[in-house]
């Protein structure tokens, strides 16, 4: 009987310890114990995770080498600044914000699509350059048109994006990516990496696969880019250009490639590394490529590549087969 | 009696070369076929061909009665023809088990939608392909491996995982290609009494690509000889042995037919 409690226990656990966390994160900030300063860095290593787990999907688990994650951010930004500044100004935030925090991600999910559709028969070097390519169409649109304010971008975004927040979107992030690699989709996805022609042989529908990364990846990338433009209250086509991509980019590869540990990993590290560098000014942009080109060398699959820890996956992938033989005789 | 599968008039050029030329042929249901020919005669492109991997510049091919041409080399997995690659090609950076369960994926009928939200659908088809992959792996003594990176089994261990991920797609049809390569001809040996129990015990049907004369001689009901893509002569393995044709061409290359 009390092996039977014990189990209950530790399968809620982790949904009673995330729901904790998202109390302890409303309450903090009225406490007055964290400061605006740490609110803001607290909010961009989420936003920040959001967007390196993201990546990771289509960089990490795919193997593939997007540069164009900034792009998809910035559909985010755009989307749901438009709702919140332009059509529903007075729509309670409570309402509003989740909403065009959703509509949002659609919106970049949906420039998945295309992107995810040229997957199909281009690939590495070439695949990259679409994705380029991809970016620079997004930073051109979005200068030139005149409603969203052009080259100078949208001001007065409300200040929407709270810690809680933040980490709502980033726990809905992790969940639904760990759900995905630890798919049948996600398998093959991770087949389609190690060996496509073997993957296809083996009956993986690479094409299904390959959609479902890329418009996942590019939705999360939206949810991001949305609680960006509600924390600095002001988003221009230049804040999303491939320096951003790079940023990305190093915190994928130096938390680890195909791991959910080292996307929060690489999103921490990277976050408040760019902090400590503030005062170089415009030399951190240095560091950062320079970072990148160091982990190319060295260690190409980051800090966790292609590993994770166990609280972080499905309990029936840590589970082993023999505990199910041994709890057999208690039901 | 109809055919398993039939290939009329397949024909495969690259650029100047014709890989494969004018080939028709059959292959009945629960025989193994052997395949075989001098190196570059055409025989991996053949099953390159079958399985979707290039298409054929004319000709047709039918499984089970229906044109396959044209079809998504992961659509005519799921139709049940699996295969091994001459040059092993596992998921080397995943597990053991994994490798086996992608093979199995094929047969999980749930939706994306249902995975990304990890729906009870999803969890129960998980489960079941979890067991059905152990399962299959205990029954070829990969079980204590099922965690371990396929890339680094042994060489003997990785040509047995992917004849069992081939098996997990539940496949008809098993194409192999020189699965004896690398192996002396006592490993050979064994491994020709491990075809036959895979055969019985999957009813199945095999065409099988391999060098090791004495292998194809022991397991086939039937040969099909291969040169420069054209099949130069077919039948019972003794009628093969004794046919000038094949000893010519085999003596011009290999020198050697027990
Ligand atoms: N993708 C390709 N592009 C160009 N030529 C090819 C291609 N694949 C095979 N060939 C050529 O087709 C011919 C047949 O090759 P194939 O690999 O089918 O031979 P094989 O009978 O399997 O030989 P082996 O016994 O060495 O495995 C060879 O001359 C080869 O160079
Ligand atoms: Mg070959």
């Amino acid at each position: 009987m009390s092996g039977m409690n014990d189990w209950t226990k530790s399968r809620y656990l982790p949904s009673v310890v995330l729901f904790a966390g998202l109390i302890v994160t409303a309450i903090l900030p009225a406490t007055g114990l964290l400061n605006d300063y740490l609110q803001f860095v607290l909010v961009s290593v989420a936003i920040n995770a959001i967007l390196c787990v993201s990546l990771n999907l289509v960089n990490g688990w795919m193997g593939e080498f997007s540069v164009g994650h900034a792009g998809f951010m910035a559909l985010g930004a755009y989307a749901s600044a438009i709702l919140t500044v332009k059509l529903f100004p007075a729509a309670p935030d409570i309402l509003l914000f989740p909403i065009a925090v959703l509509i949002g991600g659609c919106v970049a999910g949906l420039a998945g699509i295309p992107v995810g559709i040229l997957s199909f028969k281009t690939r590495g070097d070439y695949l990259a350059i679409i994705t380029l390519a991809f970016l620079m169409i997004v930073k051109s649109g979005l200068e030139n048109i005149p409603y969203t304010g052009g080259p100078r971008g949208l001001l007065g975004i409300p200040r929407l994006t709270t810690v809680a927040w933040a980490y709502f979107w980033c726990v809905v992030a992790f969940w639904v990516i760990r759900n995905l690699v630890y798919s049948k989709y996600g398998r093959g996805i991770a087949a389609i990496r190690e060996d496509e022609i073997a993957a296809e042989a083996m009956g993986v529908n690479t094409r299904t696969a390959k959609l479902v990364a890329f418009v996942t990846s590019s939705f999360f990338a939206g949810v991001a880019g949305a609680l960006f433009a509600h924390q600095l209250q002001f988003i221009n086509p230049s804040s999303f250009d491939i320096l951003k991509s790079t940023e990305i980019l190093v915190m994928v590869y130096l938390g680890g490639v195909a791991s959910l540990g080292g996307s929060l990993l690489g999103a921490g590290v990277v976050t408040i590394l760019t902090q400590c560098l503030q005062p170089l000014g415009t030399w951190r942009m240095v560091v950062l490529p320079a970072l990148l080109v160091l982990l190319m060398l060295f260690r190409p699959a980051g800090i966790m590549g292609y590993r994770d820890w166990n609280w972080l996956k499905p309990r029936i992938f840590t589970k082993p087969r023999l505990e199910k033989s041994k709890q057999a005789p208690l039901q | 009696m109809s055919a398993l599968l039939e290939t009329c008039n397949l024909t495969r050029q690259f650029g100047g070369l014709r890989a494969i030329g004018d080939l028709s042929l059959s292959v009945n249901r629960r025989e193994i076929l052997g395949v075989i020919g001098p190196n570059g005669a055409g025989k991996t492109t053949f099953f390159n061909l079958l399985t979707g991997i290039y298409p054929p510049s004319s000709g047709d091919i039918l499984f089970k009665g229906n044109s396959i041409v044209g079809l998504l080399p992961s659509q005519i997995a799921r139709l049940g023809v699996a295969r091994t690659f001459q040059n092993i090609r596992l998921f080397r950076r995943l597990s053991v088990l994994e490798n086996t369960r992608i093979a199995y994926d094929s047969q999980l009928p749930y939706s994306p939608v249902d995975a990304l939200l990890r729906t009870p659908r999803a969890r129960v088809r998980e489960r079941e392909s979890i067991d059905a992959s152990m399962e299959l792996l205990e029954l070829f003594e990969l079980g204590s491996m099922a965690n371990e990176c396929a890339g680094d089994l042994s060489y003997g261990s990785q040509r047995r995982l992917e004849i069992v991920r081939a098996l997990a797609l539940k496949p008809t049809l098993l194409l192999l290609d020189e699965p004896a390569a690398g192996m002396n001809p006592y490993e050979a040996m064994q491994l020709t009494d491990f075809l036959r129990w895979v055969h019985g015990k999957f009813s199945l049907t095999i065409v099988l690509i391999e060098h090791h004369m004495q292998m194809v001689m022991d397991l086939c009901d039937r040969i099909e000889v291969l040169e420069f893509g054209v099949r130069i002569a077919g039948g019972k393995p003794d009628e093969v042995k004794a046919n000038p044709r094949v000893v010519e061409a085999y003596l011009g290359t290999e020198g050697e037919l027990p």
